[in-house]
Formats: structure tokens, sequence, C-alpha cells
């Protein structure tokens, strides 16, 4: 089969010289998915904006060759090039909700292509837009040819995308992260939709993901790229039976899951270097535990292997394999730190209770602003936390997790329920009251790490400020100089430099902030962290630097966790329970195991299997159609029923109550 | 004593204003973090450049504001007896162009005014002409040697001049070294500047450099007069200005609520009135009071200053809106974020997180506002001064300089020269300040700059 894309020697660079993608070289064949893979800041999605040459300004291709179905890229004028885009190749991006024209309605915007591309106006473009939107899988297309993009949903807009893209019928589609804004659920719909197109129409895929599960899915060839050069290429089976280079092999180690629960996680140390600050010698050497001499000194050079695949390193260069490969060995063990945590005594009597906790914002209309209705965001929530235990909260997102964090901090006042921190009730207190009898007083604190580095830290205020306003608040440290020394302290604990403290937030890497954010909570010495997603905005090697922090620090100080998270693989790794959370309530509860083992209700089954593994094994995937309904109007009875495969009309009638399906197992469902 | 200083209303604010930013620049040197921005103005050299020129007007303005009363010759049993005109350092320092007043117009370098008159010439013809100048050019005998002599005059004025700016270049060269200045645009500046100043000095000994007005006062003076109004009017108003629609506009968006709706419903109703509906109300009112009671004022300069500082509260009064709107919004969106969450769950408390957290991070937003707000609210000076509630007809501004010197747009020939003068020196003044303060922006926005840590 001959390459449909061909892609040889790529370098795009910005006007100062510094080269964003450095001397790419891949091929893709017609109806194959090339991945190309790697954390953020590597230069994956300006790869493929070079290929459609829609570069930002300020950068420039500066050499190599592209060609599509024998067509040089680079050679087109831009006229021509305007028929490439969107006919030959099409493209689709991360955020669904930003890529649709929000005044136009999604026929006109599918129509537009068809008008360019299919030169179909009138009626037989309206005809052909319907049956796009079918085949993406938009239930009653003929319906809605003629509706808004805010009529529909988040995973509904990246299908008319797809449908979009589909519509100049290319030979390839460049899809840059298409599901990392969507849920699990819905990602598998996607994902799974992406399949069928391609199964159907022949067509190539250039798939750009950070995700090594969406990989293991789709992908037939990878390229794993670091630091703008693409440092391995193999084929899916190959890569995830024997990864080559230390970075694809400390990208997988860094991956958490239940197997890895009791040690910590192998992170690599540091972040991806920004482009054009690595001249000479290997790009990855800084942060790689099997890096010697040579590597600092010289770049290593692209060393084919008899199997098809490449990869750029020194280890595998000329006359060195066989002589390293005992060193090898000792480098990729030595690597993971020594240790393996012991697991916290458990106590008997509960840090957090939450008992019934509601929270429901009133939906109000008209001049007089009379409530004519109730989200309910959190509608009933029961929970309890252990000294030195981690209960991890797990949801799509608008199930109400965050809102019952934040309500659980007071940060939004709770309609109706209990919350007691250590024997004491929090709802109800006046905030000056909650400053000294609740939950901020010392040693009862409970403390927040947010989802967003970026937006936790104020921008204008310098590390040692961050941490110090916490303490001033709460009166903890007599004097400047004693809280010179905690903050010094709580430095060393989160694993920052101590002069650190003197700069401000945007000088240090996504994880490096989250460490500060962490450093902050503690400042005043809480008992609970409630960590919203901490992890979710970072990629998966600076992930596993703060999993393993956060581990640590309960190790240290016996804190409690509740994980807010949405990823499955980090629950298995640090959480001791689980809750399940659907539509503002709970549905299923229980040890991290007898969960995610043996779920019992159809929607956490649904969830697991979602999930894109890595080992390429999927549990008998049981698809979910549909989106979550809206908490402002939820589904009578069961509120999974709608979307649920078992559902029986006494599922439609009667919400199930709690029942227990073994010691510490519950579940609501009437089948489970 | 030979004179009795006095010190109006608005001088004593500006005083005020000189204070407070001195007692800034004391408290930001001894804090490292905080000079460190400064430090990047410092090294930027359109800011520089900027400044020079911006203290070049404010040296103006500052001379202009030291009032005198001077003591007249005779004595009154004894007691010395003070001039009832107020005078300032600056009226002193450029004595020659105060008191050398022309009949009328009379364009830039001329010789001869701009109308004809009847005069009589040695013989006792009767001629109808236009007659030379008392000062402009007198000592030229002959008017085809007025060339020549500008020439000559220009030359040697800013000969002198880049010797004295040389001299000062030298003198503080190694000033600017160590503190890491941008040597070479502030020394070509500095020259340039000097070169200019003393050309015109030279040739404003001779020549009307800008013409005359329409009651023969020199041009130039005016211009450099109404520096200090235009610097009052737009320093002052923002100082009455900005607390309110800071604390208002922040307070809206933080609280929300009953507040947010209060503040809005005030700040609509106070836009929806015509403004200058408002501030002729409001000036009338207060220029009534002072016409019926003259006993409060010794003489009439302090009634004129009187006017400016109460045009500038009444011009502060009904500007701060749209600054409000601006404030509430980036509020709004600020309020959201997690830093401001995370510091409530700290309970910080709310006075505590508008100042620290929502003040320093809609700063951007003030400045580039003021200095927007500064022209406009220059140029709303000239319009209020046309429709005739503006500062005092006897108080020279660049308001009143336009309202002059617009009547004449319509002659023909065209008196163009004091509108010219009025907008060149607006241009340069408020040009200066923009690029200030866009440097002063960028160096304090702390994601265009990477700090080296500092303990």
């Amino acid at each position: 089969m001959s390459a449909l894309l061909e892609v040889n020697n790529l370098i795009t660079q910005l006007r100062n010289g510094t080269r964003i993608v450095d001397d790419i070289s891949f091929g893709i064949r017609t109806g194959e998915t090339f991945a190309l893979l790697g954390e953020s800041g590597c230069g994956k999605s300006m790869t493929a904006l070079s290929l459609l040459r829609l570069l930002p300004d300020g950068v420039v291709h500066a050499g190599g060759t592209a060609q599509l179905d024998g067509v040089e890229l680079f050679g087109l004028r831009e006229r021509e090039m305007r028929g490439v885009r969107g006919g030959t190749a099409a493209m689709i991006f991360q955020e669904p909700g930003l890529s649709l024209n929000p005044v136009l309605t999604v026929g006109q915007q599918i129509a537009e292509a068809l008008a360019l591309h299919q030169d179909l106006r009138g009626a037989a473009a309206q005809q052909r837009c319907a049956e796009l939107l079918a085949q993406v899988g938009i239930p009653d297309a003929a319906r809605r040819v003629v509706e808004y993009p805010f009529q529909f949903s988040g995973g509904m807009k990246q299908r008319v995308m797809i449908a979009m893209a589909l519509a100049g019928q290319p030979r390839l589609l460049i899809a840059d992260e298409p599901t990392t804004a969507l849920d699990v659920t819905i990602q598998a719909q996607v994902l799974q939709l992406l399949r069928d197109t391609q199964d159907a129409t022949g067509m190539s895929l250039l798939l750009i993901t950070h995700d090594l599960g969406v990989v293991a899915e789709m992908a037939h060839q990878v390229g794993v790229m670091y630091a703008g050069q693409i440092i391995e290429q193999a084929s899916r089976t190959q890569l995830f039976a024997k990864p080559l280079h230390p970075y694809t092999q400390q990208l997988f180690a860094a991956l958490p899951d239940a197997g890895r629960r009791g040690e910590p996680l192998a992170a690599i140390p540091g972040s991806v270097p920004p482009p054009g600050s690595i001249t000479r010698g290997c790009r990855f050497a800084p942060r790689c535990g099997k890096a010697w001499e040579l590597c600092g000194e010289q770049t290593p050079e692209w060393t084919m292997l008899e199997d098809g695949g490449g990869v750029r390193c020194h280890l595998y260069g000329e006359g060195r394999r066989g002589k390293r490969e005992g060193e090898i060995q000792k480098g990729s063990e030595a690597k993971i730190e020594s240790g393996v945590y012991p697991s916290p005594l458990s106590l008997p009597s509960s840090l957090l209770e939450v008992s019934d906790l509601k929270v429901h914002f009133p939906i109000r209309k008209g001049i007089l602003q009379r409530v004519v209705g109730q989200v309910k965001a959190v509608d009933g929530v029961s929970l309890a936390i252990p000294q030195g235990r981690t209960l991890a909260l797990v949801g799509e997102s608008g199930c109400g997790k965050t809102t019952l964090g934040k309500a659980l901090l007071q940060l939004i006042p709770p309609t109706a329920g209990s919350v007691q921190l250590a024997g004491r009730e929090l709802t109800g207190l006046a905030a000056r009251e909650l400053r000294t009898r609740g939950f901020r007083a010392p040693g009862a604190a409970m403390q927040m790490v947010f989802q967003d580095p970026y937006a936790s830290l104020n921008p204008k205020m310098r590390v040692a400020e961050i941490l110090e306003e916490g303490m001033a608040a709460l009166n903890i440290g007599s004097g400047s100089v004693a809280r010179q020394t905690l903050i010094d302290t709580l430095l060393d604990q989160v694993g920052l430099a101590r002069s650190a403290k003197w700069r401000y937030p945007h000088e240090f890497s996504g994880g490096q902030r989250q460490r500060i954010a962490i450093a902050r909570a503690l400042a005043v010495s809480p008992q609970l962290l409630i960590c919203d997603e901490p992890t979710s905005a970072l990629d998966v090697s600076v992930q596993a630097q703060i999993l393993n922090l956060l581990k640590s620090l309960q190790q240290e100080l016996n804190l409690s966790y509740l994980f807010i998270t949405h990823n499955l693989a980090v629950v298995e790794y640090i959480a001791h329970e689980v809750c399940v959370m659907y539509l503002g309530r709970i549905v299923e509860r229980g040890k991290t195991e007898e969960v995610l083992r043996a779920p019992r209700h159809p929607y956490t089954q649904a969830l697991l299997s979602a999930v894109p593994r890595i080992d390429g094994k999927g549990r008998g995937r049981i698809r979910l159609d549909g989106d979550l309904p809206s908490p402002a109007n939820p589904p009578p009875g069961c509120h999974f029923a709608p979307r649920c495969g078992l559902a029986s009309a006494r599922c439609h009638e009667a919400s199930p109550e709690e029942r227990n399906v073994a010691a510490t197992h519950s579940v609501r469902c009437h089948h489970a | 004593m030979s004179f009795m200083p006095i010190i109006l209303w608005s001088d004593a604010l500006v005083f005020l204003l000189l204070a407070s930013g001195i007692a800034t620049a004391w408290y930001v040197r001894r804090r490292e973090h905080l000079l460190l921005p400064w430090r990047r103005v410092a090294q930027n050299a359109t800011a520089m450049v900027s400044l020079l020129v911006l203290s070049l007007f404010l040296l103006v303005g500052l001379l202009d504001t030291l009032h005198y009363r001077a003591a007249l010759p005779e004595t009154n049993g004894g007691e010395t007896v003070y001039s009832p005109e107020v005078l300032s350092v600056f009226d002193k320092l450029v004595e020659p162009l105060r008191l050398q007043t022309e009949k009328t117009y009379s364009a830039p370098f001329a010789l001869t005014l701009y109308a004809k008159e009847s005069i009589s010439d040695a013989q006792g013809n009767v001629l109808h002409d236009y007659p030379r100048l008392r000062y402009g050019g007198a000592h030229l005998a002959d008017v085809a040697q007025r060339n020549g002599d500008v020439v000559k005059r220009a030359l040697t004025g800013a000969l002198g001049g880049l010797l004295a700016g040389l001299l000062i270049a030298l003198g503080s060269r190694r000033w600017l070294v160590q503190h890491g200045l941008p040597l070479r645009p502030m020394l070509i500046a500095t020259l340039l500047l000097a070169a200019l100043i003393g050309a015109t000095a030279h040739l404003a000994a001779a020549y009307h450099v800008l013409g005359t007005d329409k009651v023969g006062q020199d041009v130039l003076y005016l211009s450099l007069k109404s520096i200090r109004t235009g610097l009052i009017i737009g320093t002052v108003t923002t100082l009455v200005m900005l607390p309110l629609a800071l604390f208002l506009g922040v307070a809206a968006g933080y609280f929300r609520g009953w507040v947010d709706d209060v503040i809005q419903y005030l700040y609509t109703v106070l836009s929806s009135i015509p403004s200058v509906l408002l501030i002729a109300a409001a000036v009338l009112m207060m220029q009534v009071t002072i016409d019926t009671h003259p006993h409060w004022f010794d003489n009439s300069a302090a009634r004129a200053d009187l006017r400016l500082v109460f045009l500038c509260l009444i011009l502060g009064v009904t500007s701060w809106t749209g600054l409000c709107r601006l404030l509430r919004g980036e509020t709004l969106k600020l309020r959201e974020l997690e830093y401001i969450q995370a510091a409530q769950s700290f309970g910080v408390s709310s006075l505590r997180i508008l100042t620290r957290h929502i003040m320093p991070n809609v700063m951007h937003i003030i400045l580039i506002a003021l200095v927007m707000d500064f022209s406009a609210l220059v140029l709303a000076e000239a319009v209020l001064s046309y429709v005739g509630v503006g500062v005092d007809p006897s108080m020279i501004s660049f308001g009143t300089m336009i309202n002059a010197a617009r009547l004449e747009m319509g002659r023909e020939p065209m008196v163009w020269w004091a509108l010219t003068a009025a907008f060149g020196f607006m241009l340069v003044l408020v040009l200066a300040a923009n690029l200030f303060a866009d440097a002063v922006r960028d160096a304090f926005d702390p994601r265009l700059n990477r700090t080296e840590a500092v303990a």
C-alpha cells in the first residue's frame, strides 16, 4: 500500500529561528490511523497546522516537504491550497464549543463546506447536510439541520464538526485532541464514530493526542513527539509491547493504576523544555534516567529498526546496542523511588460526616424574579471520610461534584443537610464563626486544591505572599519571621526550592504551580484537603509527580482527601473508597476494589467500559447513548433510566433507594 | 519682604499630590520587589524619553504653581503694600513674554500687525498699511533683514542650548550608566530638547515665536500658562473620579446582589443625563454662589482658582461612570477565578480580597483608562469653555485658547497660529503621557516579565 501522506524533514520555526517542529518525517497509508503522541508544548498541533499551512503569525515553515496524495503541499499556491483544506484534508479541533460559529445554524455551516468542495447548493445541499448529520449519529437529523450550535451538547457539537469535516469527502482527516474536552462516555461515542467513519470511507486519520488510552484504541502507527521531534515511531502493538525510547518507557511507567497502588509512580522529573532551550545533545537528556555523557554532547540520530519502527536515542545507535543493555535495566530500576507506602492505620471515627446535603439553585424569571424552578445540583448526598483516608468522588462534568466540594467548604451555602467536621456542625455558621469555631479553626481545617493551576494563583502576588495569606487570615504563626520559617518548611514539603518564594506564579510550570497551590492549602495545617481535579490540567508525567506528592503528604501528615475527579485510573491509584455521582446523587459507593473491580450500578459499569485502556483489552463495551440530562429538569424516577440499558417501567417511576450489596458496598439501583 | 507667598486651593491640591508622589517613591525605594518594575520602566527607551518630555511640562506646571504677590514700591505707614495681582514664579521667569503685548493679532515671527491701520509716516501722510509691531522684531531697522536675523538667532540659540545640554549630559552620564538607563536615546533626546529650548528662548526674546492673539498677548506665553490648567484638570479630576469609580465598580462586581443593583441604577441614571447639561447646571450654581459672596476672595485669582477646583470636582463626579462599568465587568470575571475562592476558603475578609486580589488585577485597566481620560478631560474643558461653563474667562487654558481661536478660523486670511499652538502642545503632552503609561503597564504585567528570584 502506498502512503497517502508523506512528510519529510518538516521544520517549522519562529521568526527568531527557534524551531517548534524540528525535522519531522512520517508517512500515513490510506485507511490507516497515525497517532502523534506527546505532552503539551511538544509541537504536535503545530505539525498539523504546518501541514495545512494554517500557521499563526510569527511562525513559519522553514523546510521539508509534505506530499498529500502525490501533491506537494508546500509547492501549492494559496488558492490551490484552499481546495486542499476541507477537500483532500480536513481538520477537527479540540474545543467543539469554540469551533462552531454561534450565529449560524449547523446546516448553514455544513452547507458552506459543501458549496466549496462539492459544488452543492440549495435543496441538494440541505439533503446532503441531513445525510451527513445522520451519518455522524445525530438523531432526527433533518429537523436538527436548522438548529443553532447552542442547542447541541458538547459531544453533539463535536459530531457536527466531524460532519462538517466529512462534507468535503476528505482522504485525510486531522483530528487535534478531538475528545480531550469531552467526558469519557462521550469520548467513547466520538472515538467509535471516528472508527466507523474510517471503515466506511477508507480515509486516513492523523490523530493528535496526549492520551495513551486513546492511542491504544485508535492508532495503527504511533509517533511519539518530544520537544519538537519525533523520538520514537512504531506500530501500536510494538509500542505498547516494547517501548524503546526512555521517554516512552517512563511515560508508561508514570500512568497511575491499581497495580501500582502501594508504590510511588515513576514520575519523570522536571517538565518539557521550552522550544529552543536545548540546542546541544538529546532533548530528553536532562530528564532521562539513562543519560550518559554522550547524551549531553551529541544529538542522537534517527535509528531505523528492522521491524520498520525507529527511535532517536543513543542507546540504539550504531554499535551501542547490547553494550548498554545491562545498564539500561539498572538505570530504570534506580529511577523508581525506593520504599513502599504502608497502608495507613484506619481509624473508625470519621473526620468529615456529610448527611443528606442538598444544594439547589433557584431559577428566576420575569421582572419580579419569581422562582420558577430549582437546579438540583446536589440532591441529598451523604458521605463520610475517616482520618488519613482518601475518598474519590467520580462523575462526568455537570454531575455536581465540584458544587458538592464547594458546598462542603461553605463557599456555596447548602440548601439543606448537615456537614460535620470532627464533630462540629458547619452549615448555618456565619463567616466569622466559621473562622473561629468551624473548619477554618487551626487543627480542624479543611482546604481546597483547585483544578486549574493557572487560575488558582493570583498573578500579582509572589509565592511568599500567596502562602502567607491564609496564615494571616487565621492568625497562624506570630510575626513575620515565624511565618517565613513556616513558608520555608512548606516549600520543602511540596518539593520546591526555597528561593521560589520571591517569584511570581507565572514563572512556574503547571506542575510547579499545582505544588504551590497545595502548599497554600497546607499552610493552615488542615486535616482534610478537597482536591478538585488537581491533575486534569497537567501532563501525564507531571500528574505522576503531583499524585506522588499527595500520597507522601498523606503519609507524613495523616491527611484525609476528598478527591474529585473523572479520571478512573487516578482513582484506582490513589483512593481508598469511591463514590460515583450521577446528576446530583451518589449512585454507587464502596471500597475502590469493590466498585472498580465489580461495579453493580449500570452507570458505573458503562463509565468503566468507556475508559480507553492502554492494554487494548476492552471489557466488553457498554455504549451509553445520549448525554447527561439537565439538572434543572431531571428525568422522573431513576435519573439514569433514560440512558440505561436495563431500565424497566419501575425505573421510570420510582427512584431507587440505597441498598447494601456488601458490608462496605452500596448501590442505588432497582436491578443491582 | 519683597513678596508674599500665596497658596491657592489648586496649589494646595498640587502640593498634596506631589507630597503623596514623593512619599510613594520613598516607600518603593526601600522595597526591592516594588522597585523592580520601575527599574524595567527605567530601561525602556520610549518611556524614559516620554518621561523627559513629561517632566518638562511638569516643571513648567510646578513653577506656575508657586504663587506670590509682589511688594509695591510705596509703603503705607511703614507697612509693606502688596500688589493685588497674583503672579507665579513662572510669570517672573518669562516676564518679557508676559508684558510685551501688541495691539492685536500678529503672525509668528511677524514684524507687523495682522490688520491694516491708518498710520501717519514721518512726512505726515496718512497711509493705510500694516503697522510695525511694538516689540516683535523692533530691533530691526529693515524688514528685509528679518529672515537672516531669525536664522542667526535660531542657530546661536540652538548652539547655546546644545552646549548647555552637553554639560547636563556629561554631568548626568555617570548617573545614567550607574542606573542602567538607556544612554544613547536619553542623550539624543536631551540634546534635541536643549537645542529646541535654546533656539526658542533666544528667538522669543526678540520675536513672537507663535504670534499674538486678539489682545496682543504672546501665544507662546499663553500655551505655556495653559499647561498648568491642563495638568490640574487632568490630575485633580482623576483624583476625584478614581476612588468613586474604583470603589463602586469593584464593590458592585464583587458583592453582586442589591449592592450591584443600587450602584448600577446610580450610574445608569447618572450617565443617562446629558453630561454637559449636568455640568452646566452645577457650574452655574457655583457661579451664583461665588458671585454673591465676593468677600470670600481676596483677589480675582483666588476666585478663578476656586472655580477651576470646583470644575474638577464636578467633572470628577460626572465622569466616573464609564470606568466604573469597566471595572464592574472585570471584577465579575475575576471573582469567579479560583484564587479568589481559595482566599474565601481561608476566611479572608471581603475588604482584604478586594484590596489584595481584585484591585491589583484591575490596575492595567485603570492605568489605560486614566491616560485616555486625561486627554478627554483636557478636551472636555475646551468644550465647556465654549459653552461658557468652563474655567473662568480670566484663566488661561487650552480651552479658552481654542475657543478664542475658533472664532477666527472663518476669517480670511485665517488666524491659524493660536489653534496650532494649542493643538501642538496638547498633542505632545498627551502623547508623552500615553507612551509613558503604556510602558508602565507593560513593566507591571508579571506575565510579560520573567524576574529572577530576589531574596
